[in-house]
C-alpha cells in the first residue's frame, strides 16, 4: 500500500511538473529548432542526475527522525502551496494553468528573433530553464517522498514513468498537452503531499499515529474532504464579494 | 546568490508565508505536545494543517483594501 501510494504520488507530480516542461521544450523545438533545444534538455537532464547522485547518498546518512521531521515540513508546506493553488483555481479566484496559451505565449516570444548559426542560445536557455525549475520540484518531490518512505525505486520508478508516457505523448501529439486535467491532478498530489508531510512530520517528532501506516489512507479521506470543503467555502466567499476579491497571488 | 535565495524561498514559502509559518507553528505545538506534556499529540496535527489551509484561502480571497478615489 505504502509503496504503490508513494509511486503514485511521484507518477502523478512528476506528470503535472513533465507537461508544464514539455510546453517550453516543445515551444523552443518547434520555432527555433531541436539541435540547441536538446543539448538544453540534456544539460539541464545531467545537472539533476548530478543533484540527485549528490543529495540521495546524503540524504540516506541521515538519522531517519531527523530526515522525517525536515522533509515532511517541507511536503506539508509544498503540499499546502498545491492544495491551495488548485482551490483558487477551482473557484476562478486564479487563472487555470493553460498549457495552449503559455505554448502560444512563449512560440511568439521565440520568434522575435532569429536563431542563431551553431549553438542557439535562446533556444538552449529556454529549454534548460523550464526542464531545471519544473524538473526541480520533480526531485524534491521523488526523494523527499521516496526517502522517508524508504521505497525510493518506488519513488523513482513512479517519477520515470510520467516522464516516458508524458515525452511519447508529447511527441506523437507535437503540441502542449493543453488537454490533461492538470488542476484536478493539482489536487490529488497536494492532497497526498499534505498526507504524507502530516505522517512523516509528525512521526519524526515523536507522534504515534493510531493503526501506523494505516494511518495514511484515513488522512488522505481527511484532507480530500478538507479540499472539497475548502472549495466549496472559498467558491461561497469569492461569489459573496464578488468583484471586490483580492487577486490571488 | 540574491536569485538563488529568491528562487529557494518561492520553492518552500510559495504565494503566501503565512502557510508555511503556519505549518511550523503547528508542528511546534505538537513537538511541545509530545516532548513536554507528553501527551499523543496527533490528533493536533490534521485540524492545525486543515486551520492553516483554510486562514491562507481567507487571505487569498479577502476583500481589496478601499482605495481613496484619485485627487
Amino acid at each position: 500500500m505504502n509503496g504503490l501510494a508513494v509511486a503514485l504520488t511521484a507518477f502523478l507530480a512528476s506528470a503535472v511538473e513533465t507537461v508544464e516542461a514539455l510546453t517550453i521544450v516543445l515551444a523552443a523545438g518547434l520555432t527555433r529548432g531541436w539541435r540547441s533545444t536538446l543539448i538544453g534538455v540534456a544539460a539541464a537532464l545531467v545537472l539533476l542526475a548530478v543533484l540527485v547522485a549528490a543529495l540521495g547518498p546524503a540524504l540516506s546518512a541521515i538519522p531517519i527522525s531527523i530526515l522525517r521531521v525536515v522533509v515532511g515540513a517541507l511536503l506539508l508546506a509544498f503540499g499546502l502551496q498545491w492544495l491551495r493553488k488548485a482551490v483558487l483555481r477551482a473557484v476562478g479566484a486564479k487563472p487555470l494553468h493553460d498549457e495552449a496559451a503559455i505554448f502560444a505565449r512563449q512560440t511568439a516570444a521565440a520568434r522575435t528573433t532569429a536563431p542563431a548559426a551553431g549553438v542557439d542560445w535562446y533556444a538552449f536557455t529556454l529549454a534548460f530553464k523550464g526542464v531545471t525549475l519544473e524538473g526541480l520540484e520533480v526531485v524534491f518531490i521523488v526523494l523527499g517522498v521516496g526517502a522517508s518512505a524508504h521505497r525510493l525505486p518506488a519513488a523513482v520508478a513512479g517519477a520515470a514513468a510520467a516522464v516516458v508516457l508524458t515525452v511519447i505523448v508529447g511527441a506523437a501529439v507535437r503540441g502542449p498537452l493543453a488537454r490533461v486535467p492538470e488542476n484536478t491532478t493539482k489536487f490529488v498530489v497536494g492532497v497526498a503531499l499534505t498526507t504524507f508531510g502530516t505522517f512523516w512530520a509528525g512521526e519524526g517528532m515523536g507522534v504515534r499515529w493510531p493503526g501506523s501506516d494505516a494511518a495514511l489512507p484515513v488522512l488522505f479521506a481527511f484532507y480530500g474532504v478538507v479540499a472539497a470543503a475548502a472549495v466549496a467555502r472559498t467558491r461561497r466567499a469569492v461569489t459573496a464579494r464578488g468583484p471586490d476579491v483580492a487577486v490571488a497571488s | 546568490m540574491r536569485r538563488l535565495g529568491a528562487f529557494a524561498w518561492d520553492f518552500v514559502v510559495g504565494d503566501d508565508w503565512v502557510g508555511a509559518a503556519g505549518v511550523v507553528i503547528v508542528l511546534a505545538l505538537a513537538w511541545v505536545l509530545v516532548h513536554v506534556a507528553h501527551v499523543a499529540a496527533w490528533w493536533v496535527l490534521p485540524p492545525g494543517v486543515t486551520a492553516v489551509l483554510a486562514v491562507t484561502l481567507r487571505r487569498a480571497v479577502r476583500p481589496s483594501p478601499v482605495r481613496p478615489p484619485p485627487q
